[in-house]
């Protein structure tokens, strides 16, 4: 965003808490790479020109891209500065930070979809003897104790710790609610240059048929490993990951499972197979040469998922050996400082693809914003050069309004599901 | 662009009547909140009706047109009359009509005819439990299995998907897969 005001000649400063890429430094686990290939990560007058175009991007990678890119754009970013309120005015915003106090006709809210994680309301009832973390505060195997691991949650971050954490010794049970399948490569080639090359990642939030839904759609079970090896749950039954369905309550120190497993895995094998058809289609309609991901394999699918025929409803966590309880349950967005009335019953801002409900106010960065990739890396630079056309005719006190552009896959990825 | 002419179906759920109640009741959640009520008379043996009329929901009371009875007793395996299902095999009544209800509605959403839809199930039990010979072995089903046998113009994986989703947006099978707080209370009947 910050690129594309430069762009527009509208003055600007970026206020940052920490240091750029202040998340990605320090509330990330140690093994964690980017999910998106190193092409991948196309920013506003940026292209990766490395020599490891399919690779993923290290948490120190990444942080140094972020803050090369902040460089050289020449970014106006103040550093160790923390908003603690904002307000509306009636010529604009007022920013209070622990800096002083700023006064702004137009605000982009980008502080990320991922400041707080979720922990259902039950998490206080894990008996006291077992260590109890959120991925915010893991940071690899070594900070557990030997001994049996509750990772409770499926989609990117519950599969990833399950991996490592059943691969360092501990016995993982996996908690599993819905969650979406997903293979790290396809065909020959990363399931990602797929989802970008079909249109899906570029699906619209006007073309979607419920966007609750979609912006609510867990992250896919990817892993960014150098092997690319995959993390679905036939990859971590395979290592000995135990599975039980959705934990639906703790009761005197015995977590309660529900029975929904066989049918949460069946509705994500039908998802991920509707995408792969999609994708299938797609391929036998256009010829595919001379692209970086070598070559095209014909069309397959992947073994059902494989699911234990009784797995346990119940499980009395000390009797049963579990030392740690992972929430890998998701995580929110911290509004705590905006004391403008935009946030919905739900703790959501209210807006429209990005431009919220509120004159001059802008969101960036959370889930299918403007279109499926928009809290990618890669989607910030479509959403900042739309957006930022937007704030520019609002400051300009002009009409404002989006040319509603509709995506050439629309129509195919109508009944996608996800 | 569509070129396909409109897909007439008619499975006889007034899916814009569901949409539009769940477009309304999105922006007003506190009519949402319904409360369900049976009573139930005990009759002899374990023979037992219950009634269901009134329920509450969207904001007041409601009732079904007319009062219906169920009587449920157990089979003369047990000494019992018999007049009556088994409270438990009414369970699977009310799982098999939620999913059921559930298929016919998506179905009709996404446009694919059912020319006939028929589910069987069956629920297993050990019964040492409820006649308390083991305490290890619990009280309800061990397991519920459900096969849907569907007839309509639709490939076996849009079956599947649509009972998938059934699944997903049941009442029933949500209150047998996940715990359920249930508090029970009793009161004396005064004499008059």
């Amino acid at each position: 965003m910050s690129r594309c005001l430069t762009e527009r000649a509208i003055d600007h400063v970026v206020l940052e808490r920490g240091e750029v890429a202040n998340s990605w430094k320090t509330e990330r686990w140690d093994s964690l790479r980017l999910l998106t290939p190193n092409w991948l990560s196309r920013l506003p007058g940026y292209r990766y020109k490395g020599d490891d175009p399919d690779g993923y991007r290290t948490m120190p990678e990444t942080v140094a891209f972020l803050q090369w890119y902040a460089q050289r754009i020449s970014a106006p970013v103040r550093t160790h500065t923390t908003v603690t309120r904002v307000r509306r005015t009636e010529a604009g915003y007022t920013v209070a930070t622990d800096q002083g106090e700023w006064r702004t006709r137009a605000l982009v809210l980008a502080s990320g979809a991922c400041n707080i994680a979720s922990v259902p309301g039950f998490a206080g009832a894990v008996p006291p003897g077992i260590a109890v973390l959120t991925p915010m505060q893991y940071r690899n195997p070594g900070q557990l104790e030997q001994g049996g691991v509750l990772v409770v949650g499926a989609s990117a971050t519950g599969v990833q710790l399950a991996d490592e954490i059943q691969r360092s010794g501990r016995e993982v049970t996996l908690a599993v609610g819905e969650h979406i399948r997903m293979p790290r490569r396809y065909r020959g080639r990363d399931i990602l240059w797929w989802m970008d090359s079909v249109g899906v990642q570029d699906q619209g939030y006007q073309e979607v048929d419920d966007l609750n839904r979609a912006r609510n759609v867990p992250s896919l079970q990817l892993a960014g490993y150098a092997d690319c090896r995959d993390v679905d749950l036939n990859a971590l039954t395979a290592l000995g990951v135990k599975l039980v369905g959705r934990l639906a309550g703790i009761r005197d120190g015995v977590a309660q499972f529900s029975g929904s497993l066989a049918n949460v895995a069946a509705l994500s094998d039908l998802k991920m197979n509707r995408l792969l058809g999609v994708v299938d289609d797609w391929a036998a309609r256009n010829e595919l040469v001379g692209e970086p991901s070598g070559s095209v394999q014909p069309p397959h699918r992947f073994e059902r998922t494989r699911v234990p025929a009784a797995p346990p409803l119940s499980l009395d966590l000390e009797r049963y050996g579990i030392r740690s309880v992972i929430w890998a349950t998701g995580f929110r967005p911290d509004y705590s400082w905006l004391d403008v009335p935009v946030i919905d019953r739900k703790g959501r801002i209210r807006h429209d693809g990005g431009v919220v409900d509120s004159p001059g106010l802008y969101l960036m960065g959370i889930q299918f914003l403007r279109r499926r990739k928009s809290a990618l890396i890669d989607g910030a630079g479509d959403d900042a050069r739309e957006l930022s056309a937007h704030l520019a005719s609002y400051l300009e006190g002009g009409e404002v309004h989006f040319a509603r552009a509709r995506s050439a896959a629309a129509d195919s990825l109508a009944t996608l599901g996800f | 662009m569509s070129t396909e002419t409109e897909k007439q179906v008619q499975n006889g759920v007034n899916v814009d009547a569901l949409l539009g109640a769940r477009d309304a009741l999105s922006k007003a959640p506190e009519a949402a909140k319904f409360n369900w009520k049976a009573s139930c008379k005990w009759l002899n043996g374990t023979h037992s009706q219950t009634s269901i009329q009134g329920f509450y929901g969207l904001g007041q009371q409601q009732s079904h047109k007319t009062e219906f009875t169920f009587d449920t007793d157990h089979p003369e395996i047990f000494a019992s009359e018999d007049k009556g299902a088994t409270p438990v095999e009414m369970v699977l009544a009310g799982l098999a009509g939620c999913l059921t209800a559930g298929v016919a509605s998506i179905a009709q959403l996404r446009k694919i005819q059912l020319r006939s839809v028929k589910a069987t199930l069956e629920g297993s039990m050990d019964i040492q439990g409820i006649l308390g010979i083991d305490s290890d072995v619990r009280n309800g089903f061990n397991d519920i299995k459900v096969n849907f046998e569907i007839d309509a113009d639709a490939s076996k994986e849009d079956l599947e998907a649509l009972v998938a989703q059934s699944q997903k947006r049941s009442a029933v099978y949500d209150v047998i897969t996940n715990p359920t707080n249930v508090s029970v209370s009793t009161t004396k009947k005064s004499l008059n």
